[in-house]
């Protein structure tokens, strides 16, 4: 009888002890904020479209982390980013609804301008400058390509244009397993410049 | 490491006084040896606007203007930038863009210039004869004006090495005759042709970087080159200068490997070779600065290999810049472009040409026309990997190449970075011994380009962030400033006949002379 | 001196939890994909490891053996371990978010990872002294991270290596991991323990 006392009062007193300690602990390692988020919010492009359904990108960030989105919504940053946040998540990567557009960037068409500033207001990241009653036009640099000034406009005088390819830019291709092929098709699909 | 404990390890045969790796591989020198041969002035000359590390230059002329030898015709864009001159006297043509020497096969803005055969120079540049009493910023200014990047290949704007850094003196200059590229002979044709020029030259550098030693290194398979820059030296009385003969192996003229050869330095990675108190400079380089200071002559030739084993007849030819290449080709008998590939520069790091019309630009330190067979290489199918060892044994920067090209391969950049992707020179010793036939050095360029493009992203994005995250600070701001300006409004207008004298005299009070032409204000 | 060396060798490389008792394979296979990974891991569970087989003695020779409740002792080491596994799950959290996510479900299964609880059992069943346990189980604890850490090196070596698509992923990993077990073989007879 006394044996099973002192077991039951022992473990007792171990549980409660342990209990203690961590309740201890929990109050030592309290989390602030929601780091998760910064960190997903540094892996998105910045394009502030919204097609991923969310106000902007650090509001996708957030549901992502709290595990209210999935890790595939983000059109502009396209796969690459969806295996990115995939990975830092820990969860299996999953397609993409839609395929990612090659970049594009906004251009006023100056003629047809009428100075009302509605896309001016419209654009995310501040990149269309003028002021009402005088011309707008997109800084080349600043450009997204989220395409939220088109519908604003009443005139329709926005067209979305391909980013041109620089020379600076541009970069070595994965090298083709079959090299000579490779040659041929590099040999056929020049026409002579000059 | 203390330089006496290096010497002490070396003679004790327990550290190598040499780069580590490197190949041997046929230097197929045709050219060696033989005179360099004056190239006739082509009748239009292509000036594409960056033949230089940096920004792209923009055009100072219009079409239809005169134009004479030397006259400045692009003025350099930023810092990291060099002028373009005009190779010879005659009328601009266009302005267009055409192809270049890029591996991408894109074109660059280019200023066509008609030779009109008289080759009038412009003398508006001084002879600085007395340049050793001239302040050394002078003189360097002199090597920007002329358009001066390195002529071994890399077309580093060259001025900006020559600066006198009080953090990192330079104590010893080292003139770069290397050239361990199989085929060319062009620096070993000007060393032997104007080795008095070069040694000026030197002296020019070492009077503008404050250093006291100087080296020459050159390979020994140049005896006439090692003869005629010896006698040089002697002729000219220099003191503390040194010709060093150094064993043929290729990458020895990579720049942070002759360091190492010569003097034991390691430069570390990421860092120039003024860290470590040196200053290298390729002779050809050498020979355009004296041309510059002395005859106050911009650069606008240089001397170009044009070798092969599918050409006739091989030669070093002094060249106009902009000189289209075919007409080289075709000086040296090159009928036919069938079968043949062309490169730009030398094998083993030289781009492929699509087409020969193509412009001599200040790089331009080799032309050669390839049989198919020879480049049979490069029409191989690549293979698996069989972990021989033998890239990693080959690498003249102790890395591990099959490991950064699976890593490469797999997408993995990150981990490529953190195995020093980025301190690979692109030597191709690598693929050279590779039994598989894998293009390892395409791998890391592949590599490379895609972390420069996640890099440039991830700016653009940080900045985009930035942007938006001030313009919704901005939007918040503006809010609140108009509810703070409806309430004090709304308050002064509050019903209150009684209190309509103290309401006035409270609108007077605080109501800012900015947010309204209140007539009661003036009351 | 030279027995606490002994019983440090043994623990890590001769009597090596994972590859020569087998215990311990869950996190061993589940957290080896990425080095950075297992890194945090082997330092969970050492840390987990250690102090459970040092407590673990303390509770079996001050309170069990005493008050005769030896029945009790699964009960008593699980509460230990699953409190040390509490802790430093909340401790992984605030530090290091990422690693937590990283980790997953492996953290909260330290707690039934067989060999923390082997390590606790067998200590006390050697009946050493309170300096040799403790040396015991962190030599055990090393001797698990220590070929975690290899592995995860391995595994992402070969991850992207040419390997026959239907050996690819965790086929090649359970040959590998069975190679390592043979190498660890030629340690067998190093120490008489």
């Amino acid at each position: 009888m006394s044996n099973l006392l002192y077991g039951l009062l022992s473990l007792g007193a171990f549980a409660l002890l342990a209990g203690l300690i961590l309740a201890i602990a929990q109050k030592l390692f309290r989390i602030e904020g929601d780091p998760m988020a910064d960190k997903i919010d540094a892996l998105l492009p910045q394009t502030q479209c919204g097609q991923c359904g969310f106000p902007g990108c650090k509001p996708y960030a957030t549901a992502v982390a709290g595990g209210e989105a999935d890790v595939n919504h983000c059109v502009p940053g396209g796969e690459k980013t969806m295996l990115q946040i995939a990975d830092l998540m820990g969860v299996e990567p999953k397609a993409l609804e839609e395929e990612a557009a090659a970049p594009r960037i906004a251009f006023v068409r100056e003629d047809e301008c009428i100075g009302c500033t509605l896309c001016i207001k419209a654009c995310p990241v501040d990149a269309i400058v003028g002021a009402p009653k005088q011309y707008h036009t997109v800084i080349v640099d600043h450009c997204t390509g989220c395409e939220l000034c088109i519908e604003p406009c009443p005139v329709d005088c926005i067209d979305m244009l391909t980013k041109p390819e620089l020379i600076e830019h541009w970069s070595w291709p994965l090298p083709d397993t079959k090299r000579s092929q490779l040659a041929h098709q590099r040999r056929g699909q020049h026409a002579g410049h000059a | 490491m203390p330089a006496m404990l290096r010497t002490l390890a070396q003679r004790l045969g327990l550290m190598s006084d040499t780069f580590p790796g490197g190949i041997h591989p046929e230097e197929h020198k045709l050219s060696a040896g033989l005179p360099i041969e004056m190239n006739a002035l082509a009748p239009i000359h292509i000036l594409p606007m960056k033949q230089h590390i940096g920004e792209a230059c923009s055009p100072l002329v219009s079409v239809g203007d005169r134009v004479l030898r030397g006259q400045k015709i692009a003025k350099a864009e930023g810092y990291l930038s060099v002028p373009v001159h005009a190779p010879t006297s005659g009328t601009v043509v266009k302005i267009e863009e055409h192809a270049i020497a890029h591996p991408s096969g894109m074109g660059m803005p280019s200023i066509f210039i008609e030779s009109d055969g008289d080759d009038a120079a412009d003398a508006s540049l001084q002879p600085l004869t007395d340049w050793i009493n001239c302040d050394p910023t002078m003189l360097r200014e002199r090597a920007r004006v002329c358009g001066l990047a390195g002529l071994g290949g890399a077309v580093f704007p060259t001025f900006i090495k020559l600066v006198k850094d009080q953090r990192y003196p330079i104590d010893t200059v080292i003139l770069n005759g290397i050239e361990c590229e199989p085929f060319l002979t062009n620096d070993h044709a000007l060393m032997q042709a104007h080795a008095d020029e070069i040694v000026v030259g030197l002296a020019m550098l070492r009077h503008m970087v404050g250093a006291t030693a100087a080296l020459i290194a050159i390979e020994e398979n140049k005896p006439e080159a090692i003869a005629a820059l010896q006698q040089a030296v002697a002729d000219a009385a220099m003191d503390q200068v040194q010709v060093v003969v150094l064993p043929v192996r290729y990458p020895q003229g990579s720049e942070k490997q002759l360091i190492y050869s010569l003097t034991g330095k390691e430069v570390p990675a990421g860092k120039l070779p003024m860290h470590v108190g040196v200053l290298c400079q390729n002779v050809g380089t050498t020979k355009a600065l004296h041309d510059a200071i002395l005859l106050g002559r911009p650069l606008t030739e240089r001397i170009v290999t044009v070798s092969g084993d599918a050409l006739p007849t091989p030669a070093n030819l002094c060249v106009r810049l902009g000189t289209p290449m075919r007409s080289l080709l075709e000086r040296q008998g090159l009928k036919s472009m069938e079968g043949v590939e062309l490169i730009h520069g030398g094998p083993m790091m030289g781009e492929r040409l699509r087409h020969p019309d193509i412009p001599v630009v200040k790089s331009t330190n080799g032309i050669l026309a390839l049989s198919h067979g020879f480049m049979s290489a490069a029409h191989s199918v690549e293979q698996p990997c069989i972990r021989c060892g033998h890239c990693s044994e080959a690498c003249p920067v102790s890395l591990v190449p099959n490991l950064l090209a699976d890593q490469c391969r797999a997408d993995q950049f990150d981990k490529a970075e953190s195995y020093n992707l980025f301190d690979c020179i692109e030597c191709g010793c690598c693929s050279y011994v590779c039994p598989s036939n894998i293009p390892l050095v395409h791998y890391f360029r592949y590599g490379k380009g895609q972390l420069a493009l996640q890099r440039r992203e991830q700016a653009f994005a940080e900045a985009s962030r930035q942007r938006s995250e001030s313009r919704m600070a901005r939007i918040e701001r503006e809010k609140a400033e108009k509810a703070a300006r409806r309430s004090r409004v709304r308050k002064a207008h509050a019903p209150a006949a009684s209190d309509a004298k103290t309401a006035d005299a409270k609108v007077a009070a605080d109501t800012k002379p900015a947010t309204g032409t209140d007539s009661k204000e003036h009351s | 001196m030279i027995d606490f060396a002994l019983i440090l060798l043994s623990a890590v490389l001769v009597n090596n939890y994972v590859l020569t008792k087998f215990l311990g394979i869950c996190p061993f296979l589940g957290t080896s994909a990425k080095v950075e990974t297992a890194v945090g891991m082997s330092f969970a569970v050492m840390f987990v490891m250690t102090l459970a087989s040092t407590a673990s003695w303390l509770v079996q020779q001050y309170v069990l053996i005493p008050l005769d409740l030896l029945y009790l002792q699964t009960i008593f080491f699980i509460l230990i371990i699953a409190s040390l596994v509490q802790f430093i799950e909340m401790m992984i959290h605030k530090t290091s978010p990422v690693l937590y996510q990283g980790l997953g479900i492996f953290l909260p299964l330290i707690t039934t990872n067989c060999a923390v609880l082997g390590v606790a059992i067998l200590n006390v069943q050697q009946d050493q002294s309170f300096l040799s346990s403790a040396l015991y189980g962190l030599g055990a604890a090393m001797g698990f991270a220590l070929v975690l850490i290899l592995f995860a090196g391995l595994r992402e070596r070969i991850e992207h290596a040419p390997a026959p698509a239907a050996f690819k992923g965790s086929a090649l990993a359970l040959i590998t991991a069975g190679m390592m077990s043979l190498a660890f073989m030629g340690f067998s007879g190093l120490v008489k323990v």
